[in-house]
């Protein structure tokens, strides 16, 4: 099987981007192709290195609480591009009522301070699996 | 998202960038009717230039590959980029970084960046990535840059892929031994010392100069002490260019320095690729690098076409089995097998094409 292309994207201002190199090396070495673009990104720069990498998955990191406004804007850039078909996940200081709303809009997963690295792996892993067998 | 093979190629042929990244997946991962589709787009190649980049990890390849895209750009061209970072031979994962250095470069339309891993291949690039920028040229880019893995000496793929090869090297990269080794600094068509403003680049660079010139059999024989000789007075290599200038048709690489982290050498390097182009062109020697290309690719493609349809085929599959036990006794030799399975199996290469392939 071919492996799983993860963007890895720190949008928004805040600087802080050791948790997403700890998830970029954590999904690495679960054997997936993760393309790390850095930080202060904007969901303009995301949405278009989404899809010239073509990726399968797009891993957000957001500690800034911008993530209302931030999460929506890569989601609906993807969509105008047609790449409606992206997991968008991610993880930071997210409230509870936040993480039900961005997922009532087709959001995937959102994961909290504290998570272990082995329990997105998974999820993408899952997600993954179930997508090629609907392909196939 | 495109799913069939035909709207795939009507959007390519729009010009949509997501086709394009997902024609580029499709030849990646070999999935199937990628050779239908590199067929159809064959016909279109051939356009573009091809840049390879390649040198040291950290030596600022992607920073010199950023500014020279900037500059193609400004000039009203459009690049492809295709940047190549290593595959874990433990995991099979990757960490592709090579964006990071090209954020100025990352919003612009006539730009298309593409991170390959190198999914187990040693030559410094990916397996397809050959293919990829094949891809990119029916594209209609007008420049391909193709970005190395950082290398050590002996990852030289990338000159059997692009039309002229850069070598960027750093003033820590070594001393006039190193620039002596066989390997990647024999590929280079022109050499990038990078960081110049780094002690040691006056010396690498004099250590490239000497052995481009000992290369081109520039002897010191007029020059009468032999300790010390300063090279800024008798430069071996620049005899030897000045000498390639007057015939116009041999090339010796030049040695540029640059500062790419402010910007500086880029105009000179953008320079010497037009000269060195224009040399390959003048010279014929750019059919002859891509008509090696041409006949090297060919090639491969039979002998994985050989490979596939013996051992795809159950007889070949149950005569090796047959075979294996004789071998393992000693009472035939590997050779005598080989020979025999290959004489059995004859009949397979005559066989029409398989459905899909």
């Amino acid at each position: 099987m071919r492996p799983v292309r993860v963007l890895v994207a720190k949008p928004g201002l805040d600087g802080h981007d050791r948790g997403a190199k700890v998830v970029a090396a954590a999904l690495r070495d679960a054997g997936m192709e993760v393309i790390y673009t850095g930080l202060h990104q904007t969901p303009e720069m995301i949405a278009t290195a989404a899809v010239q990498e073509d990726v399968d998955v797009i891993g957000l990191s957001i500690l800034s609480g911008a993530h209302m406004t931030l999460i929506p804007r890569v989601q609906d850039l993807l969509r105008e591009q047609g790449r409606d078909d992206v997991l968008i996940t991610g993880g930071g200081i997210i409230p509870k009522e936040d993480m039900e709303a961005l997922t009532a809009r087709g959001i995937g997963r959102l994961f909290g301070p504290g998570t272990p690295t082995s329990e997105l792996v998974g999820y993408i892993k899952g997600w993954f699996a179930e997508r090629e067998k609907q392909e196939a | 998202m495109p799913r069939s093979a035909d709207t795939l190629l009507s959007d390519f042929d729009a010009g949509k960038v997501p086709a394009l990244a997902r024609a580029v997946s499709v030849v990646e991962n070999h999935r199937e009717g990628y050779d239908a589709l590199l067929g159809a787009l064959h016909s279109r190649t051939g356009r573009a230039r091809r840049i390879g980049i390649t040198g040291p990890p950290g030596a600022g390849k992607s920073t010199v590959t950023a500014l020279l895209v900037a500059n193609y750009r400004s000039a009203g061209l459009k690049v492809g980029v295709l940047a190549v970072d290593p595959t874990s031979p433990f995991t099979g994962g990757a960490l592709l970084g090579d964006r990071v250095r090209m954020e100025a470069i990352a919003l612009d339309s006539g730009v298309y960046i593409r991170s390959m891993a190198t999914r187990g291949s040693l030559g410094g690039l990916a397996a397809a990535t050959r293919e990829v920028a094949d891809v990119l040229d029916a594209f209609g880019f007008d420049r391909i840059l193709i970005e190395t893995v950082g290398v050590g000496q002996s990852e030289l793929d990338v000159a059997r892929t692009a039309d002229s090869t850069v070598v960027v090297l750093v003033p820590e990269s070594g001393d006039s031994i190193q620039t002596l080794k066989a390997g990647v600094m024999e590929i280079a068509d022109i050499f990038v010392v990078n960081k110049a403003d780094r002690p040691g680049a006056d010396r690498l660079r004099n250590d490239i100069e000497l052995m481009l010139g000992l290369r081109k059999g520039v002897s010191f024989g007029n020059i009468p002490a032999h300790h010390g000789v300063d090279l800024k007075r008798v430069n071996p290599a620049k005899v030897a260019r000045d000498a390639a200038a007057s015939e116009s048709n041999s090339w010796t690489p030049p040695v540029l320095s640059a500062i790419a982290r402010e910007g500086k050498g880029m105009q000179e390097l953008i320079d010497a690729l037009d000269r060195h182009f224009a040399y390959l062109e003048r010279t014929a020697k750019l059919a002859e690098r891509r008509g090696g290309r041409t006949r090297e690719r060919v090639m491969e493609l039979v002998e994985s076409g050989f490979k596939r349809r013996v051992w795809s085929d159950d007889a070949t599959q149950r005569r090796l089995e047959q075979m294996l036990p004789d071998v393992e006794k000693r009472s035939t030799t590997p050779f005598d097998a080989a020979e025999q399975i290959l004489e059995q199996s004859a009949d397979l290469m005559a066989k029409p094409r398989e459905k899909g392939r």
